[in-house]
């Protein structure tokens, strides 16, 4: 690896650098912040002062050595009690890419900041402790994960000098993985034998592991493609271009531009939109910036448009290309993570933030309950604290909405409590989306395109 | 692309500014851009300005007239012109900031025709709200109390700053939307999770949210930007000559509040800023940077972070960025 000095030119750091987003998931105590930690450390990501400064920490507290999970628990609490609480966001570049990185914790309390982690995330570094292999909480951050879109796994089996680098432990686990994968629907996975906290296939291929020829760590992250979420901003399968109306910017001497990021497609001037939950048509004749007008407005760019029509569209409304328009409902199935001590029971009423519009809903009913061990649906008519479910949900005005897995911004939403303002669930739209459906229940947890 | 080279110690604050009141329409035609890391980035802040933008009644941007500010007063003009903006700024001013820092506020605010609320942590002094601490002594922690005695004055419910995630192990672990109660306090324990681009910043009275659009930026990110759209600084920032005092390993400028010490030497060194703050804890780096592309080179370079060489205000403790946040720091 180069040093961060050797990666230092303008061609490299100026422009066309493809971007990764990716979250290290996994169990608490399986060793997904030492893993990251070594990752920048052997990459050289880390300035002098901050290597100095984790040294400094790791002293303090008589850890031999340096304890590379320092790097990215950076809270008071995490460093007294060991665990990451919170997600750290870190950045690294290499050569080939820039990565956004998401150290998300594994304890089942903060699951909530799991999926806050891999909501944004276009690939998992799932870490399993080769010595317990996948437990509950692997499984359910592997299914959070895949619900939320994720489609690439990178598996790190961790801790292998603890079984003397056994090649029948690695096989055990890439076993384990494979079925899981095939259930989750997840088609791109590799399972990497690691050491973390010496490196070994982390950055620096390992001699202690003679039956692997894959990838390092690093390799494989180099490799994967970049994903939607970073470079499209949420398209998944082509759903046709969106624009939900953030904001409208009025111009000195009358007239109105509609501002908002594109999702799904490009946005052209000449489209024909549809202007959602209205449902009236009209025409783009403009597409604005503030450097200047553009012929074409591409997947994850904040333009404004300018309508042909004087029509009285306001914030919350959605643009849609008028040939491939989403669903208008205000009944719909979903799959939800619920984030309250308190459970989630039909006859709840919440808010709903769906792209840019926030409306009261009712939770009309819970349907079921996802077993994260054997990935089925239990019938249930509650959902506790980090619990997944499906649940029939009511809104007091019609959403524009596609099914998740077409759609990651149009398909999710988040559930807000009305008296505390907490966001208390993470919602992706299932399909078909429309309540009513007997087969829906079972069909919604498919919101990542799994045969669940 | 359209990467226009704008080199040059220093440049008129926001030359690109005049042009933004006219409608956007009547420029020329760029050329098609292809969407790169720093368009993504730029998209990203615009969305997140405009959606709080939209969903909070008394928002403000907070602007020092650092670089970070200065690149998110580009990203809200580009926001929200051919209209004004829809908030006010906000300068916390320590009373110890350069003076050519204060004078790119003044100039860079009115050339916007923007309206500047300046919170004084002098009048916090006079007023008796905040101990005296000395003429030479940091003022930075009585930051934080200016701030929220501006907040609970205007009735803010969302302050946007232009915090990155890059600088800090504390700030790593922020949300875009930071929510903080009626005591202005950060629970890191207690974020609320923050899902794709669905940013929920609802509040009750006196509680507030903290906007961060530049999150997830990187300091090159920030001066590769600062180039491609041409946004002026205050010529801190460059390589100049200036008479500096070592202490605690850090350089610090020679000036009203910060006086050698007994055994301290004061020397004329070629140095620039890295950061800005309160000039009685922002340290000068020896550098002979002198125009944007030469600093780009050199952060890439440089194996030292930028608040690990400049701010004295991070060295009290491991934490000290985490317990000021806690109290209602930036």
């Amino acid at each position: 690896m180069p040093r961060a000095g050797e990666i230092a030119t303008d061609d490299t750091h100026d422009t066309g650098m493809d971007l990764l987003r990716f979250a290290a998931v996994g169990s608490v105590d399986d060793g997904k912040s030492t893993l990251i930690g070594r990752l920048l450390y052997d990459t050289r990501q880390l300035f002098d002062d901050q290597v100095a400064a984790v040294e400094a920490a790791s002293a303090r507290r008589g850890i031999g050595e340096v304890d590379l999970s320092f790097i990215t628990d950076g809270l008071r609490a995490e460093r007294e009690q060991g665990i990451t609480i919170d997600v750290a966001y870190r950045y690294a570049a290499t050569p080939r890419r820039k990565f956004v990185i998401a150290d998300c914790p594994g304890h089942v309390q903060y699951t909530r900041n799991m999926a806050t982690g891999a909501s944004t995330a276009d690939l998992a570094l799932l870490v399993v402790d080769v010595v317990n292999g996948l437990r509950e909480q692997t499984r359910r951050h592997a299914c959070i994960a895949a619900l939320l879109g994720v489609d690439q796994f990178v598996v790190c089996a961790n801790k292998m000098d603890l079984v003397d680098w056994d090649e029948g432990a690695y096989r055990e686990v890439t076993n384990d993985v494979r079925e899981l994968a095939a259930r989750l629907g997840v088609s791109s996975w590799q399972v990497i034998p690691v050491c973390a906290l010496r490196g070994d296939n982390v950055v620096e291929r390992s001699q202690a592991a003679r039956f692997y020829e894959g990838p390092t760590v690093l390799e494989a992250l180099e490799d994967a493609p970049a994903g939607a979420w970073a470079s499209g901003h949420g398209t998944r399968s082509g759903a046709g271009a969106r624009l939900p109306v953030q904001w409208v910017l009025r111009r000195p001497g009358g007239g109105r531009s509609y501002a908002g990021m594109v999702n799904g497609g490009a946005l052209r001037a000449g489209d024909e939109v549809t202007v959602l939950p209205e449902g009236w048509r009209t025409t783009i004749t403009g597409i604005e910036t503030y450097d200047g007008p553009l012929d074409e407005a591409p997947a994850g760019i904040s333009v404004s448009v300018d309508l042909a029509d004087d029509l009285d569209v306001s914030r919350g409304d959605l643009l849609a290309v008028a040939s491939d328009a989403p669903a208008v409902v205000k009944d719909l199935v979903a799959t939800v993570c619920w984030f309250s001590d308190r459970p989630l029971r039909g006859g709840d009423r919440l808010r709903v933030k769906h792209t840019t519009r926030t409306t009261p809903a009712r939770v009309s009913a819970v349907r079921g309950r996802l077993d994260v061990n054997r990935l089925q649906i239990d019938l249930a008519t509650e959902l506790a604290n980090n619990e997944i479910g499906t649940v029939d949900l009511t809104t007091a005005v019609p959403l524009a909405v596609d099914p998740y897995r077409r759609d990651r911004i149009t398909g999710s939403f988040v559930l807000i409590d009305e008296g505390t303002n907490a966001t208390v669930a993470a919602g992706m739209v299932g399909e078909p989306h429309l309540a009513g459906d007997r087969a829906a229940s079972s069909q919604a947890l498919t919101a990542s395109g799994s045969p669940a | 692309m359209t990467d226009t080279q704008t080199d040059g110690p220093y440049r008129t604050p926001g030359v690109r500014a005049a042009d933004g009141l006219t409608p956007h329409g009547e420029r020329p035609r760029p050329r098609p851009r292809r969407v790169d890391h720093l368009a993504l980035l730029e998209s990203h802040a615009i969305f997140v300005l405009r959606e709080v933008a939209a969903e909070s009644e008394h928002p403000v941007l907070l602007f020092s007239g650092g670089k970070d500010s200065a690149v998110l007063l580009h990203l809200a003009v580009k926001a929200f012109r051919p209209a004004g903006l829809p908030f006010p700024v906000m300068h916390v001013d320590t009373g110890h900031n350069f003076p050519e820092v204060i004078k790119f506020r003044d100039e860079r605010v009115s050339q916007l025709g923007e309206r500047l609320i300046v919170a004084s942590v002098q009048d916090s002094i006079d007023r008796g709200r905040v101990p005296d601490p000395g003429q030479n002594a940091s003022r930075n922690r009585l930051q934080t109390t200016t701030l929220l005695d501006a907040i609970a004055e205007h009735s803010f419910d969302a302050c946007f700053g232009g915090a990155r995630r890059d600088e800090d192990k504390a700030r790593a672990k922020e949300r875009v939307l930071s929510f903080r109660d009626t005591f202005g306090q950060w629970d890191p324990k207690r974020q609320r999770p923050e899902l794709w681009h669905l940013y929920q910043g609802r509040v009750q009275p006196g509680e507030h949210v903290r906007a961060f659009p530049l999150s997830d930026w990187t300091e090159l990110d920030i001066w590769q930007y600062i180039r491609r759209e041409g946004i002026g600084l205050p010529d801190i920032y460059f390589a100049h000559r200036r008479l500096v005092v070592e202490r605690d390993g850090m350089l610090l400028a020679v000036c009203d509040w910060v006086a050698p010490a007994p055994g301290e030497a004061v020397r004329e060194e070629t140095v620039r800023f890295r950061t800005v703050g309160d000039a009685t804890c922002t340290g000068a780096v020896v550098s002979t940077a002198r125009t944007v592309t030469q600093i780009i080179d050199e952060i890439a370079v440089s194996r030292v972070s930028e608040r690990g060489a400049t701010r004295a205000d991070d060295r009290f403790s491991e934490t000290a960025m985490e317990d000021r946040k806690r109290e209602g720091y930036f």
